[in-house]
């Protein structure tokens, strides 16, 4: 394992991402996360949220700026170092973006792609003793052990969340990222989600960094509240002082960098907060 | 004062738009195409009524098919099939591999790609007939000939259609896969190989029955099966074994045409 320089899980600096000359998504936006800390992202449609968190992991290449993740320059690597790099990232997305035709504990199992690869990794029939019994685990953690069986097209929206929920913990990760694991499923189904997140990654003190459009979520389940407009972090405080109310405030401000063209162009919405 | 519009300020568009120049000499020049299609092809109303009375002797003789064969043309068919079979199974297993290569967004380079892609384009342009002619000299004459050759036009047609088979899977799992630091061969074989499964099934279903439809035709230039029959028959002019080869050959092809069809029902 890479010793990083810093404590921090996350640094990124004067990072620069823009999708044609009218979308900048980021403009010299700075961030830090340290280790073990829970930080909720904010911000409207469009703002660049999801962006900023393939910038991150490299899925998606940056203008100018560096990310360091883990200690790794994640914006300096390629192909191998870039891909044990995001191994040790979990990513939640909000389509759970599971193989449907495959069963739940199959998919579970992909999560040791992180740091095996072979056959014996694609499918849970020809995986290793010891890997299937920790994908049984990390799906009872998730408390769908019952379900091991079933195909993931055959179950609910936040059953199969949970069961993205289990694939990320299959991974071993140090540092967790969420892109709305909440979205798409109903309040009850998404609160339960987001505090299995949360607590999961408090019990293993793992760094969690996750996008919302719920307030209350992004007040609860955080430490830390980080709102993105014109490309930068245009909010930042503490959760615990915080308030969904006044968060939801955010969305009616306009962007505080002039000329900042993504916000500009897009109305901003109001969202109300989370039931 | 009313509150109809007056009907001149917005017209409705012409019912059919006037053809320009352009469009003019495009569709003259379609007919002009059409036509000498037809100049070359030597066919002519005098030509088909002087031909009909040889093929009425023909279908006369063919009407009562003859069953003194039927044990032997039994045992070609079913070589036929096997022909079939081994041919498509080799192809498709090859296919795969071929089909990855092929794939934008799976193929290691871009120079890859075009090279498997145009390789799977050649195999499908070049007929079946001739890699049979190509095979029987490679190989003899014989069934092994049919087999080769029916496995470079599965190829050919497989090749395409897993390909783009893949390229339609759904991003979101590949993207999942590749986030959490997986090698090209886990992603490919853990989300697009599962995900494009019923399109690679239904696609082999129908390389069977192709396979089969050309595995007979395949006998004629001497790359074995029920095609060698036939050709016999058809030069010694007994046209009523010709029927019977003719009519198992239906048999089979319509068996499993079907048998493709109910599987391909069970499993999409
Ligand atoms: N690959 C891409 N190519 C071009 N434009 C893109 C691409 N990805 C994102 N964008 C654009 O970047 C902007 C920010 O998108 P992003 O998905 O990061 O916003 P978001 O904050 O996650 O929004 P939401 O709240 O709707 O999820 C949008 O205008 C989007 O259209
Ligand atoms: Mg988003």
């Amino acid at each position: 394992m890479i010793v990083a320089p810093d404590a921090s899980a996350i640094r990124v600096t004067k990072l620069v991402k823009s999708f044609g000359p009218d979308r900048r998504i980021a403009d010299g936006l700075d961030l830090a996360v340290a280790r073990g800390e829970a930080v909720s992202i904010i911000g409207a449609n469009g703002a660049g949220k999801s962006t900023l968190l393939r910038l991150l992991v490299g899925l998606v290449p940056p203008d100018d700026g560096e990310v360091h993740l883990l200690g790794a320059p994640v914006t300096r690597l390629k192909g191998r170092a870039l891909a044990a790099s995001r191994a040790r990232v979990g990513f939640v997305f909000q389509k759970h973006n599971l193989v449907s035709r495959l069963s739940a504990l199959s998919n579970v199992l992909h999560g040791v792609q992180a740091r095996r690869a072979g056959p014996r990794t694609w499918h849970q029939a020809l995986a290793r003793r010891e890997d299937r019994e920790e994908a049984m685990a990390c799906l009872d953690a998730v408390g769908l052990a019952d379900l091991a069986r079933q195909r993931v097209d055959s179950l609910s929206g936040g059953q199969s969340q949970r069961v993205a929920v289990a694939r990320m913990l299959m991974q071993r990760p140090e540092l967790v990222l969420a892109d709305e694991p909440d979205a798409s499923l109903d309040p009850r189904a998404g609160a339960e989600v987001m505090g299995l997140l949360a607590r999961l990654s408090r019990e293993k003190g793992l760094t969690l960094v996750f996008v919302s459009h719920h307030m209350a979520h992004a007040v609860a389940f955080a430490d830390r509240v980080v709102g993105l407009a014109g490309g930068r972090v245009a909010l930042d405080e503490r959760a615990a002082t915080s308030d969904p109310d006044r968060l939801a405030a955010f969305f009616d401000e306009p962007p505080p960098a002039p000329g900042d063209a993504v916000s500009a162009s897009l109305p901003l919405q109001r969202i109300g907060a989370a039931s | 004062m009313s509150l109809a519009t007056s009907p001149t300020t917005r017209r409705p568009p012409e019912r059919f738009e006037r053809p320009g120049a352009l469009r003019f000499l495009l569709y003259a020049g379609l007919v002009a195409f059409v036509v000498w299609g037809f100049s070359g092809s030597g066919l002519s109303a005098e030509k088909l009524v002087r031909g009909l009375p040889s093929l009425g002797s023909m279908l006369e003789r063919m009407f009562r098919p003859s069953l003194d064969r039927i044990d032997r043309i039994l045992e070609s068919l079913l070589v036929t099939f096997q022909m079939a079979i081994a041919g498509c199974a080799l192809g498709l297993v090859l296919s795969l591999p071929l089909a990855i290569l092929a794939t934008d967004g799976l193929s290691p380079h871009p120079v890859v790609r075009g090279l498997a892609r145009g390789l799977i384009a050649f195999f499908r342009t070049v007929p079946d007939l001739v890699w049979a002619l190509v095979f029987v000299i490679a190989v003899g004459l014989g069934p092994a000939a049919g087999v080769l050759a029916i496995m470079v036009d599965t190829i050919g047609f497989a090749g395409r259609f897993f390909a783009e088979a893949m390229e339609e899977t759904d991003k979101g799992p590949r993207e999942a896969l590749s986030a959490m630091g997986a090698r090209r061969m886990g992603v490919i074989f853990s989300a697009v190989v599962p995900d494009a499964m019923p399109s690679f099934v239904a696609t082999s279903l129908f390389c069977l029955e192709k396979a089969t439809r050309s595995s007979v035709v395949l006998g004629l230039v001497g790359a074995g099966g029920i095609g060698v029959e036939l050709k016999v028959a058809f030069d010694l002019f007994d046209y009523d074994t010709a029927a019977t080869i003719i009519l198992v050959v239906f048999a089979l092809v319509v068996l499993v045409e079907q048998a493709g069809a109910v599987l391909r029902r069970r499993i999409i």
